[in-house]
């Protein structure tokens, strides 16, 4: 559904930030992208959604596709025509509408106005929360409930594909679970490829269907989640348990660091 | 009614109709604000550029007034979206105070220019509206006025519900908000920055034949552009019925001014009255009565 192909990056014509990375995103699946914070995760989806072009970034080499149209150089406003739908990390509502006029503004590439209408009742049908809140401030949202409309107003332009960049960011763990069981319950029903990017390695491992590791600006391991969840070197640096696979116990912390085998 | 007391709203009628139409101006630097977050110092010379135009089309060519409007508010339309395009648009993602020394630099043009193809002469310009003073009350306003606050009005009306209710409207709030993410919900934010200039334009050709009218249309025409500061302040920068509250603050208190303060000290309080509120206002409420308070959540 998503292709990207050994694309690079550039900020501000110097600064290379990816390096050749390659990801698939399958059809009504989600595919992951973890990485610890600086490994150009967010870059990623930047290249893909277009919106590196406000920040002075380009994509140099390489190609991205959606379907079998290519969407790199593209500008943002016309990605999202494509069905392409990204939700920030941070959240990043717009705080001064409130929360049925985020999810109007969402709506924005649709031609008539019965068709946004549908869409925020269909938004309201996964997140009743949004709906008790409808005509407050979004800036006035709890944490959570940002998450919630920001997801909603990703959907409001009615995408196959969703950006998703670390849902799980200062939320509580329960409220974690709910967004992702919802998330879940929006790619099987409304058929959406996800791609995901977290740093909540444990969360995105048991809801993806595929995962990439990325680290400095590469890609450096790929493979289904269950095989993700086996691999000694995930185990040990991003879901903290040991080799044997029990938690991670501090009394016995080793005073050395370990080499990651993909380094070698 | 004692003569004290009809005195007074005579004073506050008079500033109140003169306060509309400071709020018609002060709505052209609102939208572009609430839209781009670009501060618009040529407001006033957006005015005084449809005045002279319209004063022109009507005193040389004897035009019909119904075409100088339709003609002022084209030409306007297209200075606001030719300017976004050459001007503002190179400078998208620069610091603010790019834009706003733009906008001075412009402002210095377009004074500079109006005479040079305008020429310097002070022009009437008439409206077909007689000049039989309107009675109200104990107190009488000139119609150029009560047509001004009535235009004011419309434009307030209009613009309040395109905010809130259009499609459109809330798209362009969406982008004041954030950009980025407006881009990625499809929104082409250039063309939104576009649309608000030329807002902006149309309101300036209004407040341009309103103002012209009442004042003769010249250069100086551009100094009603200083009393939009005041408004917006008072107000908040991007609320539209800020504006318009602002307007009618600084126009009562001017005219009060004027009536009670300027007998006692030989006149001029009226010029300065509105910025004294407007420092006292800001020690208040920095962002003005209705302005967007940075939202915190704790």
């Amino acid at each position: 559904m998503l292709t990207i192909n050994n694309i690079e990056v550039v900020y501000d014509r110097v600064i290379l930030v990816l390096k050749g990375v390659s990801i698939d995103v399958r059809e009504g699946a989600i595919t992951t992208l973890l990485g610890g914070n600086g490994a150009g995760k967010t870059t990623t989806l930047k290249a893909i959604s277009g919106v590196l072009h406000s920040e002075r970034g380009q994509v140099t080499k390489g190609t991205i596709h959606i379907g079998d149209r290519r969407i790199d150089g593209m500008r943002a406003h016309d990605v999202t025509r494509l069905g392409l739908a990204q939700v920030f990390e941070g959240r990043r509502v717009f705080e001064h509408l409130t929360t049925e006029e985020n999810l109007t503004a969402g709506g924005h590439v649709q031609k008539d106005g019965s068709a946004v209408r549908q869409s925020i009742d269909l938004v309201y049908s996964y997140f009743p929360r949004l709906k008790e809140r409808r005509h407050q401030h979004s800036g006035y949202l709890s944490g959570g409930e940002q998450q919630m409309l920001a997801i909603g107003r990703a959907l409001m332009s009615r995408p196959r594909v969703v950006l998703l960049d670390e849902p799980s960011l200062g939320l509580a763990p329960m409220l974690v679970e709910e967004i992702f069981g919802i998330v879940d319950r929006l790619v099987r029903q409304e058929k959406l490829s996800v791609l995901l990017v977290e740093q909540n390695a444990t969360m995105a491992l048991a809801v993806a269907d595929h995962g990439y590791v990325m680290e400095n600006g590469r890609i450096v391991l790929e493979g289904p989640a269950d095989k993700l969840r086996d691999n000694s070197d995930i185990k040990e640096f991003y879901l903290g348990l040991n080799e044997g696979g029990g938690r991670k116990s501090y009394r016995d912390t080793k005073h050395y660091k370990r080499r990651k085998r993909w380094l070698s | 009614m004692s003569e004290d007391m009809e005195f007074t709203f005579a004073l506050i009628l008079n500033g109140a109709s003169i306060g509309l139409m400071y709020s018609l101006i002060a709505l052209g630097f609102v939208l572009v604000y609430k839209a781009t977050d670009a501060i618009n110092f040529a407001q006033g010379e957006f005015v005084m550029l449809a005045g002279l135009i319209v004063a022109m089309l009507i005193s040389f060519e004897s035009v019909p007034l119904a075409i100088a409007v339709v003609v002022v508010l084209a030409v306007m339309i297209g200075f606001g979206f030719g300017l976004e395009r050459v001007v503002l648009r190179p400078l998208l993602g620069r610091p603010v105070v790019a834009v706003i020394m733009a906008t001075i630099g412009l402002a210095a043009v377009l004074r500079g220019l109006g005479p040079v193809i305008f020429g310097s002469e002070t022009r009437a310009l008439s409206l077909p509206i007689g000049d039989e003073p309107v009675v109200i009350g104990p107190a009488s306003l000139p119609p150029i006025q009560v047509l001004g606050a009535v235009v004011a009005i419309v434009f307030f009306l209009a613009f309040s519900w395109f905010f809130k209710k259009s499609r459109m409207g809330v798209a362009m709030r969406a982008v004041a908000d954030n950009q980025q993410v407006a881009q990625a919900m499809g929104i082409n934010v250039e063309r939104y920055f576009a649309l608000a200039w030329a807002m902006a334009g149309i309101v300036s050709a209004m407040g341009g034949i309103v103002w012209g009218s009442m004042l003769g249309v010249d250069v100086h025409l551009a100094l009603v552009g200083l009393k939009v500061f005041p408004v917006v302040i008072l107000g908040g920068l991007d609320s539209i019925g800020g504006a318009l509250v602002g307007g009618l603050i600084v126009g009562i208190v001017e005219s009060l001014a004027a009536g009670y303060l300027d007998p006692y000290v030989g006149g001029g309080t009226k010029d300065f009255a509105p910025y004294v509120l407007m420092i006292l206002v800001l020690m208040i409420r920095p962002y003005g009565i209705f302005g967007k308070r940075k939202i915190e959540r704790v």
